[in-house]
């Protein structure tokens, strides 16, 4: 009798480059921080970003090739890569952002810095996975980052009521999430994509189980994605996290589920359209709908933001439905002008916010437009980009994501999209109205206040893509056509 | 683009203006105020160029200038002109210079005002050129903003209000085009650009539904009778030069849009649904009216004539009579001088007063002969005094209905006599009779107009005499355009899409 021996699938390991290349630095963070004696925040974040980059080089390595690995349930392909750079840019920016916020914490914790390049692993693996089991390892590592970045505050027990919240519930998503891959892998034999879509569409007789267990995995997802009705975890996370990180944590977890919802959609089951196009559009109106009208009641900005991710997230999943390459392509888009907005809205709603964030009420924003002249226009530039007025680059999101809808037939979709523009125009409206229109005699803050270089950066940063782009929208358009036609 | 690109010039001037003024220290006040003064200038200088360079005989767009912008969405930065939008341009550029002297008695973040002044021009300026439906809306909407900052930072009491009413009720209205547009896009060809878009050949039930898609739009922006509720709100609480610039030149832009967009592009709808656009014009023009004859607030009363005088325009729009929509776009510049000139007025009095009550005033004629002289002088060119501009204009729209939508222009030419009734009775009452008027013991404060003063306003009083008496040269340069807009119209809409073939064919040139 032969010793059983491990058969190891042919991997090319510069498929999983960016991942490893995070995975890596992010242990040397840990070690990095834990050895350092004196605080050194700024060194480590620099180090973040360096490895950041490092990573997205890693993936942008790989243009042009198809690369795979473990038996093709890892694509390193034209989408992945579009959508890995993307969450480096993200996470570089939030670094920045956070770096800032650390620096005001009592006893910071280095730590930040590692779980953050965690969390991007995950979310990139998010994009690349060509597997239903991999789609939930690749969830549950980015959620468990997330988890621990909620609760970073750790004298504040909002901090830790929205990580206990977001990880109890995260993880009633994750079971859907399993219970459904466990359907599917009943109903098909395969966790693989590509298996998975050829079984289904070769007229198998479809029982009852790879609809549900679809369902199911799009239940995990939609969770993720804050999509109604798993959203209710949203404003107390948003609210309770540090905004550096509830920004990342809007852009990152949107950007993860949408990735790995148009792959499985759209690449696995095109030819299962009729069936998933219904449920992801009433899924899409609810989300709209609840999002922007629940959002006009807020009082405060953060959970304004919240119901607004909420909305966005309806508007995205219009370009899902779609389903079309322009449906794909838009979405791809949408994401990045989501991302780099609300990064930076976050950004902004930090510095007003203060060391503790006290002040994040809509009153504390009363004439912000004196007191802080250029925090106010940018967020003005933001809260204008997340309404869709041009020339921002939301405005371009939405019509890459309308126009997709209506491309593919669904303007019913769109018209629903185009009345809850308005209506969240409204809320987005109110805080610019407050910020200039009203003056700044009830402000209780501090009379000088300095923003922190870091932060400073991160909201110039975000401001330079949201106007540039918004100007000149077209290379990103055509980096999104390609990614999408470069999806294996 | 081998010609100097005249457009994209005089698109550009106002902001490089407000950049410059960026640049200066918000300290002194008088240098903003020069630089903005001299941008508004030049920019008008330059805009004359177009005059001079405009082919009247051309009938289609000219003096175009083209570069790809977004390709990859299919949307190009084209701009031109005809006689449609020239004079429209004029009139932007011609009202800036006065609005930026009578932006004196703003006194707080003035550089920030100069610098949303100019960019609302450039914005109201990109409306009015773009050949693109994607670069029109770009502007169509981000003129939105400074708009709003304009009425909400400089504006009276309720600015606030008046100015997110505005915003919002405006906004709904252009999303609801934006769709329409996706639409023409992603279900044809490919393509932002209006003179492709108007080789297709839409559908009938299409075109009926485009149609009202862009009417949304546009019917808030003119506004016709339901939806013009944001008007007298926009207009009362705007600053001085907000209220000029949306009298002037804001309200053109919807009905320039129907005449740009609706009628081209859906010829068929446009001829089917005239009759209703015609019919919400006259309840506007009666209704406006009406309600401006019971205004106790002066600058309500011009803000109602304005409703009344649009519905003017877009009955002129809605006959599709060649001398009637010739006179709609003539009266939308005459609107744009005497409303203009209405309002500047009446800020000039609020400096002066900080009251706009009718009621506050009395005999004002022997304290400010100079003021109540021009004052006069703009009510009857905006009542339509044959020899003033009003006149030529309203003749054109009634007698080019006339035939058409009789019982319309009937009704209509109702609203000669409300428009008497309201201008008139109002100035005597502010000016005939025993003086009365807040604080008559400040002798300063109750001088004549100022040199200042007359400079902004003196300039439009001109233009109103000599359309007036001459408009042989504005006519016949709206003329050939009109013809043509309303000649291709007509062959499309005779010819529908048959019903029961593919949404769009292709059709070739008439």
């Amino acid at each position: 009798m032969s010793a059983p021996h491990l058969v190891v699938p042919g991997a090319d390991v510069r498929a999983v480059l960016p991942e490893a290349i995070l995975a890596a630095g992010a242990m040397v963070l840990l070690v990095l921080g834990a050895s350092f004696r004196k605080r050194r925040l700024g060194f480590l974040a620099v180090a973040t970003i360096v490895i950041l980059a490092l990573s997205a080089g890693g993936a942008l390595l790989g243009i042009g090739h198809f690369r795979s690995a473990f038996d093709d349930r890892i694509a390193l392909d034209g989408f992945a890569t579009f959508t890995k750079v993307l969450l480096c840019a993200a996470a570089a920016v939030a670094v920045l952002a956070a770096h800032s916020f650390l620096k005001q914490e009592e006893a910071p914790q280095p730590e930040l810095f590692a779980l953050v390049l965690f969390a991007t692993a995950g979310m990139m693996l998010m994009a690349s996975t060509a597997d239903l089991l991999l789609l939930f390892v690749a969830l549950e590592t980015f959620s468990l980052a997330f988890y621990v970045l909620a609760a970073f505050r750790r004298n504040r027990k909002d901090s830790q009521e929205a990580s206990l919240k977001y990880f109890l519930t995260g993880s009633f998503a994750s079971a859907f999430l399993l219970y459904g891959v466990a359907l599917s892998y009943g109903a098909l034999g395969t966790t693989r994509f590509p298996g998975m879509g050829a079984i289904a569409t070769s007229s198998v007789p479809m029982t009852g189980l790879l609809p549900i267990g679809l369902a199911l995995v799009l239940v995990g997802l939609g969770f993720k994605a804050a999509a109604v009705p798993f959203h209710m975890w949203t404003p107390d996370v948003y609210d309770g996290a540090p905004a550096p990180l509830s920004g990342f944590l809007a852009a990152g977890s949107k950007i993860a589920a949408y990735a790995a919802a148009l792959r499985l959609l759209t690449h696995a089951f095109p030819l299962l359209q009729p069936q998933w196009r219904p449920a992801v559009g009433a899924v899409a109106v609810l989300t709209m709908v609840v999002g922007s009208v629940v959002a006009i009641a807020q009082k405060n900005v953060k959970r304004m933001l919240a119901y607004s991710a909420i909305a966005h997230s309806g508007f995205l999943l219009i370009g899902v439905a779609a389903g079309t390459p322009a449906g794909i392509s838009g979405s791809l888009f949408y994401l990045a002008a989501y991302s780099f907005t609300i990064l930076g809205a976050f950004a902004v709603v930090y510095a007003v916010g203060g060391p503790g964030e006290e002040h994040i009420t809509i009153d504390d924003y009363r004439g912000l437009g004196r007191r802080r002249p250029w925090l106010a226009t940018a967020l003005s530039l933001m809260l204008l980009s997340l309404a869709g007025i041009p020339p921002t680059i939301g405005f371009w999101a939405k019509v890459e994501v309308f126009g997709a809808g209506t491309g593919a037939g669904l303007t019913p979709l769109v018209v629903v999209g185009v009345l809850t523009s308005a209506i969240a125009a409204a809320f987005y409206l109110r805080l610019v109205a407050v910020m200039f229109l009203d003056g700044d005699e009830h402000w209780a803050g501090a009379v000088k206040e300095r923003t922190a270089p870091g932060l400073g950066l991160a909201v110039a940063v975000s401001s330079l893509a949201v106007a540039a782009v918004g100007v000149a929208p077209g290379f990103l358009i055509e980096l999104a056509k390609k990614a999408t036609f470069a999806i294996r | 683009m081998t010609h100097f690109p005249l457009l994209t010039v005089t698109l550009a001037l106002p902001l490089v203006g407000a950049l410059l003024i960026a640049l200066i220290p918000k300290e002194s006040l008088g240098l903003i105020r020069t630089v903005a003064l001299v941008s508004t200038l030049v920019t008008f200088v330059v805009s004359l160029f177009i005059v001079f360079r405009f082919d009247a005989s051309v009938a289609g767009t000219q003096l175009e200038d083209y570069a790809p912008w977004v390709p990859q969405a299919g949307a190009s930065f084209r701009l031109g002109v005809d006689g449609i939008s020239l004079w429209l341009v004029l009139l932007t550029t011609f009202l800036m210079p006065a609005s930026v002297l009578v932006s004196h008695h703003v006194g707080e973040r003035v550089k920030a005002f100069h610098i949303v002044l100019l960019v609302l021009e450039t914005s109201l300026l990109g409306v009015f050129l773009s050949l693109d439906l994607a670069l029109f809306y770009v502007f169509w909407e981000a003129m939105l903003v400074p708009m709003f900052f304009l009425i909400g930072i400089w504006g009276y009491e309720r600015r606030r209000y008046a100015a997110v009413k505005f915003f919002l009720y405006t906004l709904a209205g252009s999303l609801i085009m934006l769709v329409g547009i996706l639409f023409l896009y992603f279900t044809g060809s490919h393509t932002f650009d209006i003179s492709a878009i108007g080789q297709m050949h839409l559908a009938r039930s299409t075109q009926a539904w485009l149609f009202w898609a862009f009417f949304a739009s546009f019917a808030i922006k003119v506004p016709l009778f339901p939806l013009h509720t944001w008007l007298p709100d926009a207009h009362t609480e705007a600053p001085t030069a907000g209220s000029v610039l949306l009298a002037g030149v804001l309200l053109k832009m919807g009905a320039y849009g129907f005449l740009r967009f609706s009628i081209p592009l859906f010829p068929d709808a446009a001829h089917r649904y005239a009759p209703v656009l015609g019919l919400l014009g006259v309840i506007g023009i009666l209704y406006g009216g009406a309600i401006a004859v019971v205004q106790k607030d002066l600058k309500r009363l011009v803000a109602y004539s304005s409703v009344s005088h649009l519905g003017f325009v877009v009955l002129g729009i809605a006959a599709l009579t060649t001398t009637a929509t010739t006179g709609s776009v003539l009266q939308m510049v005459n609107h744009g001088l005497s409303t203009g000139a209405l309002f500047l007025l009446v800020g000039m009095l609020y400096d002066r007063a900080h009251t706009r009550q009718i009621a506050d005033f009395g005999g004002l004629a022997s304290v400010l002969p100079v003021y109540g002289g021009l004052f006069l002088f703009v009510c009857l060119s905006s009542l339509g005094l044959p020899g003033l501009n009003g006149f030529v204009g309203e003749f054109m729209i009634l007698n080019g209905t006339f035939p058409v939508l009789r019982i319309l222009a009937i009704l209509g030419s109702g609203g000669v006599v409300l428009s008497a009734i309201y201008l008139l009775w109002a100035y005597e009452r502010v000016f005939h009779g025993p003086a009365k008027m807040p604080h008559p013991e400040r002798k300063s404060l109750w001088k004549d107009l100022s040199v200042r003063e007359l400079a902004a306003v003196v300039p439009l009083l001109v233009m109103t005499v000599v359309i007036g008496v001459y408009p042989r040269p504005f006519l016949s340069r709206i003329e050939p355009s009109v013809r043509q807009t309303i000649h291709d119209a007509s062959v499309a809409g005779a010819t529908p899409g048959s019903p029961p073939g593919p949404e769009t064919t292709a059709r070739g040139k008439p």
